[in-house]
């Protein structure tokens, strides 16, 4: 289901100026710096996302290139435009999702899209938006009366009614259940098909790597890596993960030696196993099994999956994304 | 579901509302749903006042002139005093009657003192009591042979205008206009604020002056509801006066109202938290309240106050709407109460703008 057909032809032209260009940008707090350098292109069509921990400066990132914040530094353009100068313009060409608004609870769900839509010169109708983001059986009830998952498409209903080229989404699916989380995810997916440009911020890998098409991996204001995700991870140098356990009772490996296995990238004592990165699978897991058996160690855990962008971040800053 | 390829026509237009911007619209409309689903605004605005006036109305009703409580030191200077039919006369010891005078039971304690003059004691701060040491003094002449001198024909008066009530009911409008002014925006707008929804709305193409406008349409229209209901309530229970012309008194209150707006706005510009405006209303509020005769007279403070208190708003528009209601005084007539007005719209509208912060 698609409601502009134009924006598909757009896809397949060659690339244009970036949507998204952002030079140097700093901003700091009284005794934070939240965005301390950051350069970013985002392409016409492209879902770009943000990944980073919790305070990492995403939001702030964000909301500097949403006109809503005042950078210490740099320059933000979007659609070729600066905030300095076409802000009117901007503001009807930009779909908005902040990352903690409250909307009106006492309002019904097509009161307040109505509301958002009165402000836009053009867009698709009331009806649309509400079927876009289906909520056609919320229509008439209150905004406080929903789901979460509800008010957060509500939210993006809100970003959509003025058919914006760029949508800005701040954590859509952050503090939801897995369902109403994957129904965000198709939802976000069916505007990119529509051709849309989208920059999104997550602290959720699994959602970069289904949404993105680039991520830009963020931590303590700096872009710390920024490819697709399949580069990202390439970058490793190693596509798997091997993690395996021995008896309990027999003398500890040396990471060292184990770096040695044909195949292992990196290797890593994590509390009672131990973690390989590993390019192939089929090669190092044989070798690793024989050297297991030729020091006489019993194996009492094996797994492996593949490399993520978990992985990525851990490798980069030796820390976890997620601190839940 | 169909697949629709067209693209959508630019949303359904709604008809134009006495040709304001469609948005403009919207954001009444928000205004006005955001006010009637809120039950206890609609009590605080609407219910209460009327109750307030209904209570102290009743509390306060003019009634047949009543009889005055007074008390004598024995039966026979009772009996002597009580040919005088305003008075109710009792027996009391002089340490009972001291009780009862300091607990306001009687006004006034007859007694005779050695040379057997009469002796009479009572507060003369109260005013009913110098009426019953008035009454008990003719009481008093008239039992030892004295007659009236000047026959009195009597010529009672009892005008709609001078009663509590008809005091009592604009005090209560401009309260009213006060409460539901400086609350209705100043409420929201923090509301939106603490809620990220101002910062939400300044994220869409929203024109900022619409926004601050929707507050003013959507008071102007509650403000008729407002009036008609505690003047219609005051007009046919009570029959409270109205001689000055209608759309006078509408003026004022428009007046009245778009001031005490500005100066929720201006509470408002700044505050985060609900607790905060709350508290700043209640200090703006609270001195209004005691001072600006709403249920007693402005002028029963002291003269060096009555400068101060001829300043606040809520005084001048007491002064406007008792001037209006009660003496059918002109428009013309209240230059100095409108003065004080407007320059409060003025000067807290400006302000309120200069600091206004939308995050
Ligand atoms: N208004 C503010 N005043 C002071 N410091 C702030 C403010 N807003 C953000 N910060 C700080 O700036 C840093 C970046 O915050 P930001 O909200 O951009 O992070 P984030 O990546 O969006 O985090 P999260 O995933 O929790 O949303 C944090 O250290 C935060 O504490
Ligand atoms: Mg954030």
């Amino acid at each position: 289901m698609s409601l502009r057909p134009a924006k598909i032809r757009a896809l397949a032209a060659p690339l244009g100026p970036p949507t998204l260009l952002v030079r140097a940008l700093r901003k700091a707090y009284r005794d934070v710096v939240a965005v301390d350098g950051i350069d970013l292109e985002v392409w016409p069509g492209e879902c770009f996302g943000l990944l980073g921990p919790n305070g990492a400066g995403k939001t702030t990132t964000i909301e500097i290139c949403e006109g809503l914040l005042e950078p210490d530094g740099g320059t933000v353009e979007l659609l070729g435009l600066t905030w300095a100068g076409h802000a009117a313009e901007l503001r009807q060409r930009l779909g908005v999702q902040l990352q903690d608004t409250q909307l009106s609870e006492k309002l019904t769900v097509e009161e307040t899209v109505r509301l958002f839509r009165s402000f836009y010169r053009r867009g698709p109708s009331v009806e649309e938006v509400i079927r876009m983001v289906q909520l056609e059986e919320k229509r008439k009830a209150r905004v406080g009366a929903l789901s979460g998952g509800q008010k957060q498409r509500l939210a993006m209903a809100c970003a959509l009614v003025g058919d914006p080229d760029l949508l800005f989404l701040d954590e859509p699916t952050t503090g939801l259940d897995p369902q109403a989380r994957l129904q965000l995810w198709e939802l976000i997916s069916r505007l990119k098909c529509e051709g849309r440009t989208v920059i999104l911020t997550t602290h959720y890998m699994e959602e970069a790597e289904r949404l993105c098409d680039r991520v830009g991996i963020i931590d303590r204001g700096r872009i710390i890596a920024l490819g697709t995700p399949a580069e990202l991870v390439g970058r490793l140098g190693a596509g798997h993960v091997v993690e395996f356990a021995v008896d309990g009772a027999q003398p500890a490996l040396a990471p060292a030696e184990l770096e040695r296995i044909e195949g292992v990238v990196a290797a890593r004592r994590v509390d009672s196993s131990y973690q390989l990165r590993v390019g192939e699978l089929h090669r190092t897991v044989p070798a690793l099994l024989e050297e297991l058996r030729r020091r006489g160690l019993a194996v009492t855990e094996l797994r492996t999956h593949s490399a993520s962008l978990a992985d990525v971040f851990v490798a980069l800053t030796g820390r976890h994304l997620r601190d839940e | 579901m169909s697949e629709t390829l067209v693209s959508a026509p630019a949303g359904r237009r709604r008809e134009r509302f006495l040709l304001l911007p469609p948005s403009l619209v919207e954001l009444t409309l928000v205004r006005f749903r955001e006010f009637w689903r809120e039950p206890e605004a609609v009590f605080w605005v609407f219910i209460f006042p009327i109750l307030l006036a209904a209570g102290l109305g009743i509390a306060f009703e003019s009634r047949p002139a009543e009889r005055l409580r007074i008390a004598a030191s024995d039966v026979a200077l009772a009996q002597r005093l009580a040919i005088e039919p305003s008075l109710t006369v009792e027996v009391m010891t002089p340490a009972a009657a001291e009780q009862a005078l300091r607990r306001g039971r009687i006004l006034l304690y007859a007694s005779r003192d050695a040379a057997g003059a009469l002796r009479l004691r009572y507060d003369e701060n109260v005013a009913e009591a110098r009426a019953a040491r008035l009454l008990a003094e003719r009481a008093a002449e008239r039992a030892a042979g004295a007659r009236e001198l000047v026959p009195v024909a009597e010529d009672v008066v009892r005008e709609p205008g001078s009663r509590y009530i008809d005091f009592l009911i604009p005090g209560l409008l401009g309260l009213n206009l006060m409460g539901s002014g400086m609350w209705g925006i100043g409420f929201a707008i923090v509301d939106a604020r603490r809620k990220k929804l101002l910062k939400r709305l300044l994220a869409s193409p929203m024109s900022r002056t619409e926004y601050l406008l929707s507050f003013l349409l959507s008071r102007l229209a509650l403000l008729l509801v407002e009036v008609f209901a505690l003047l219609g309530f005051g007009v046919w229970i009570f029959g409270v006066p109205v001689r000055g012309a209608l759309w006078e008194l509408l003026a004022i209150c428009v007046l009245a109202s778009l001031t005490f707006t500005s100066l929720g706005l201006l509470i408002a510009s700044r505050a985060r938290t609900i607790e905060a405006a709350s508290g700043l209303m209640n200090f703006v509020m609270l001195p209004m309240w005691v001072f600006s005769g709403v249920f007693f007279s402005s002028e029963r403070f002291p003269d060096a106050m009555q400068p101060f208190i001829r300043l606040l708003p809520l005084t001048a528009v007491n002064e406007a709407l008792r001037r209006n209601m009660l003496e059918g005084a002109p428009l013309v007539s209240l230059g100095p109460q409108a003065a004080v007005i407007a320059s409060w719209l003025v000067i807290s509208f400006i302000t309120a703008l200069r600091l206004f912060r939308w995050r």
